[in-house]
């Protein structure tokens, strides 16, 4: 397989066309009418170019959740949908609260070479919320955890949360809050509110998300550290994270792509698809949610992608599992509700979902500027074509999509990670190439480093 | 029609359909052989995942004066806690050639869920789903409340302007959301009265007036109809309210508050009963109450349920 790409007549985020020549994982020439000796071409007249994406909040499953995914498999998935590197959340079985659990995440996603795998650490043992997990172990560790979160649960006792904020905060690192209120949402199934009496569905009311997201900026504040929420779903919380920030609270915000489109509404059909947690909310939330990421109260789109098994998912409302399947789709909701609808441009986009994420997330050499001798991660994006959403547009294992059968906007054509394709023509590269050329690139970064011990090969060796 | 899922769904003419056929059930009642042939032939499954003697032998009752074989499925221990899955049950339920359904579910949208999902071609009855809908308690409330006002001219009749007052925890209620829909259809004017911890926060779709105060209540509306609802003893451990003494003297219908009636109101329930908590002995057990009218008629309305959903034209859905 090649490693000298050049990419042809891509249009950037600011409008100028331009030839990329990729060599070796680096942007080694920019300008028009590059020469293509010695390189594979692809053909982007027309299609735009953005920095290759990075997802703050993915489930990858693996370990304990292979029925579902896979390392592998939501690599793929990521690659997909335009991203190279992805942030894997810690509720994993065993959970990812020890330095043992993160580094082979983190050696998995090397090894299957989509993608840029940064393993995020539970904040506490065993995602319970008692005590504190081996956080500095985990920071210390060949994967160098940066981020901690519990998500998917919330640390709703304030102590811990306190320690917890400045704990992270001796090692540079950021807590990843999932903000829900236990004692507030037993029982809940979907958003409080007028819908959830008529069909008779426990109700997870906005104020359980609000209040802990007011306590947890408050605490930020008092401690001097640094806090990120999870998946902010409603008005209310938007006004709170807006509020913390004109009072100069170091705190970031993510919103996923389907609190960007979906309402509860879809909730009537009791289609366990629609069932994810934070629930869908009202219209007028949807609304907050698309002008609080256009005004950057919410700095990133982050998808949650959660896959579950098809049995996880083929059941009566309550028995079903939360979440919803969202990195092959990511590009197009965001096209579709934030681009389509003139709330940002092209550069934004950047923005929320590559170059912010990858700064809250500190996950080097990706969210880069397109530039001579940077990383060459890099996303190939067809705007002028419309899709209907289905199985066959997701490349990872589960299939609880809720854009199935939707038109969406939109589709990536091609994406490098270290300068090697992982999507080309906009088909997924097939794993033992992608796998091939991971392993060059480790082995070039063995060499240049001149000290094979500490290199992350090892890593990527098996263990 | 297909299913029976909800009340939500019936029009007024659907609704005065399976209420005058409910009338010619009743009747066969009355008659020496309380046995009609419609369904012979037809299997009916009744699945219960919920323990419900009482609306299980209704149903069962019901199938059997239709002439239809009957097989009682206690699938109790849902799918979440262990066993077979919803999925499962109903193939298996499909593959033994049940030609109706009639389902009891803690999860409310599982006979929803079950009609919309393809397992089985069954017709399904609503037999009560979590805290959704229990669609033939609701109509044989309206069928009983149909003879009590106008006897013998009921037929065709519906409930305009009757005022039904509906007591008690109607946050976790099936009852309550079905017949809210469907006397709202009827026409009658419908009032919830409960603590606010047992009301939903936004009960704009449920197409009722809400008021705290029960005996502020009954002053102002004077309702034709009193339907006090039963209160689960675990409400009180959840902190819904304080304790059963508080919640009685509150928004239970006891002696001296039953007699602040009007006259002709009639008092409803869905049973079983609590007595000396919701409800006192001297409103129970008085003319004026309906308990006993409302089981005999759910055979009749269930009857009229499952002779529309399994012997007419399927396709004709309500």
């Amino acid at each position: 397989m090649t490693t000298t790409h050049l990419i042809r007549a891509a249009e950037t985020v600011d409008g100028t066309r331009t030839d990329v020549l990729v060599r070796d994982g680096v942007v080694v020439e920019l300008g028009p009418g590059l020469s293509s000796a010695g390189a594979s071409v692809v053909d982007a007249d027309g299609l735009l170019l953005l920095p290759g994406l990075v997802d703050l909040h993915t489930h990858l499953r693996e370990p304990g959740g292979e029925g579902s995914e896979t390392v592998l498999s939501g690599s793929r998935a990521a690659a997909a949908g335009g991203y190279t590197a992805v942030n894997a959340m810690a509720n994993s079985s065993p959970v990812a609260d020890t330095a043992g659990v993160v580094e082979q995440v983190q050696a998995l996603g090397d090894r299957a070479g989509y993608v840029t795998v940064r393993p995020i650490g539970a904040v506490s043992q065993g995602l319970a919320g008692t005590h504190l997990s081996e956080i500095g172990a985990m920071a210390r560790s060949r994967a160098a955890v940066r981020v901690f979160s519990d998500d998917g649960h919330c640390v709703s006792d304030p102590l811990l949360m306190r320690r917890a904020l400045e704990y992270v905060k001796g090692f540079g690192g950021v807590l990843a809050q999932h903000a829900q209120e236990p004692r507030l949402t037993v029982g809940a199934q979907m958003n409080e509110g007028a819908l959830s009496a008529e069909l008779g569905l426990g109700g997870w009311p906005a104020v359980a998300e609000e209040s802990i997201i007011a306590r947890d900026v408050l605490l930020a504040d008092h401690v001097g550290a640094r806090l990120h929420v999870c998946h902010v779903s409603t008005a209310g919380s938007v006004e709170v994270i807006r509020w913390a920030k004109s009072r100069g609270i170091d705190v970031t915000a993510e919103v996923t792509p389907h609190h960007l489109l979906l309402t509860e509404e879809l909730v009537a059909s009791y289609d366990s698809r629609y069932k994810v947690n934070p629930p869908l909310r009202r219209q007028e939330d949807v609304d907050a949610l698309r002008a609080a990421l256009a005004d950057g109260t919410v700095d990133i789109v982050a998808t949650d992608h959660a896959p579950h098994t098809s049995e996880a998912k083929c059941c009566e409302w309550d028995a079903a599992a939360n979440g919803m399947v969202g990195l092959e789709s990511a590009l197009s909701v965001v096209h579709r509700t934030m681009v389509d609808t003139g709330l940002l441009g092209w550069a934004d986009v950047a923005r929320v979902m590559s170059i912010a994420p990858a700064a809250i997330g500190q996950v080097a050499g990706h969210g880069r500027p397109l530039a001579v001798g940077e990383p060459a991660e890099l996303t190939l994006y067809d705007r002028d074509v419309t899709r209907t959403f289905a199985t066959e547009h997701l490349a990872g294992k589960s299939r609880n999509s809720p854009y199935l059968g939707l038109e969406l906007p939109g589709r990536v054509q091609a994406t490098f990670h270290h300068g090697y394709a992982t999507v080309l023509d906009g088909e997924v590269v097939d794993a033992p190439t992608v796998a091939r050329a991971a392993e060059t690139v480790a082995a070039r970064a063995v060499l240049a480093a001149g000290e094979p011990a500490s290199a992350d090969a090892e890593g990527a060796t098996s263990r | 029609m297909r299913h029976l899922l909800s009340t939500a769904d019936l029009s007024r003419d659907d609704a005065l359909r399976v209420l005058d056929v409910s009338e010619d059930m009743a009747d066969v009642a009355t008659r020496q052989v309380k046995k009609l042939p419609t369904l012979r032939g037809t299997t009916v499954v009744n699945l219960f995942y919920e323990d419900s003697t009482r609306t299980r032998i209704s149903f069962e009752a019901a199938a059997k004066r239709l002439s239809a074989d009957v097989i009682n499925f206690a699938a109790k221990g849902s799918s979440v806690s262990k066993g077979e899955s919803l999925k499962d049950t109903a193939q298996t339920l499909a593959a033994m050639g049940a030609d109706g359904i009639v389902i009891r579910h803690p999860s409310s949208g599982a006979p929803r869920v079950l009609a919309d999902s393809g397992w089985v071609e069954a017709g399904i009855v609503n037999a009560g789903d979590g805290t959704h809908e229990h669609p033939t308690q609701a109509l044989l409330d309206a069928f009983t409340m149909r003879r009590r006002v106008h006897g013998a001219a009921s037929r065709g009749r519906d409930l305009d302007g009757l005022e039904v007052m509906i007591v008690g925890d109607i946050l976790h209620s099936r009852v309550a959301r079905s017949n809210a829909w469907l006397l709202r259809t009827l026409g009658a004017r419908v009032t919830v009265v409960a603590p606010p911890t047992l009301l939903p926060v936004d009960l704009s779709r449920l197409g009722v007036a809400v008021r705290y105060d029960l005996d502020d209540a009954i002053r102002e509306v004077r309702p034709d109809v009193v339907m006090m609802l039963r209160i689960q003893q675990e409400r009180m451990n959840e902190a819904f309210f304080p304790n059963a003494r508080e919640y009685a003297g509150s928004w239970g219908l006891g002696a001296a508050r039953f007699a602040s009636l009007p006259p002709e109101t009639i008092v409803m329930h869905p049973g079983p009963m609590n007595r000396g908590l919701e409800i006192s002995d001297e409103a129970a057990d008085s003319p004026r109450s309906t308990v006993r009218d409302q089981v005999a008629n759910g055979v009749a309305v269930r009857m009229a349920v499952l002779y529309l959903t399994l012997a007419g034209d399927r396709e004709d859905s309500l």
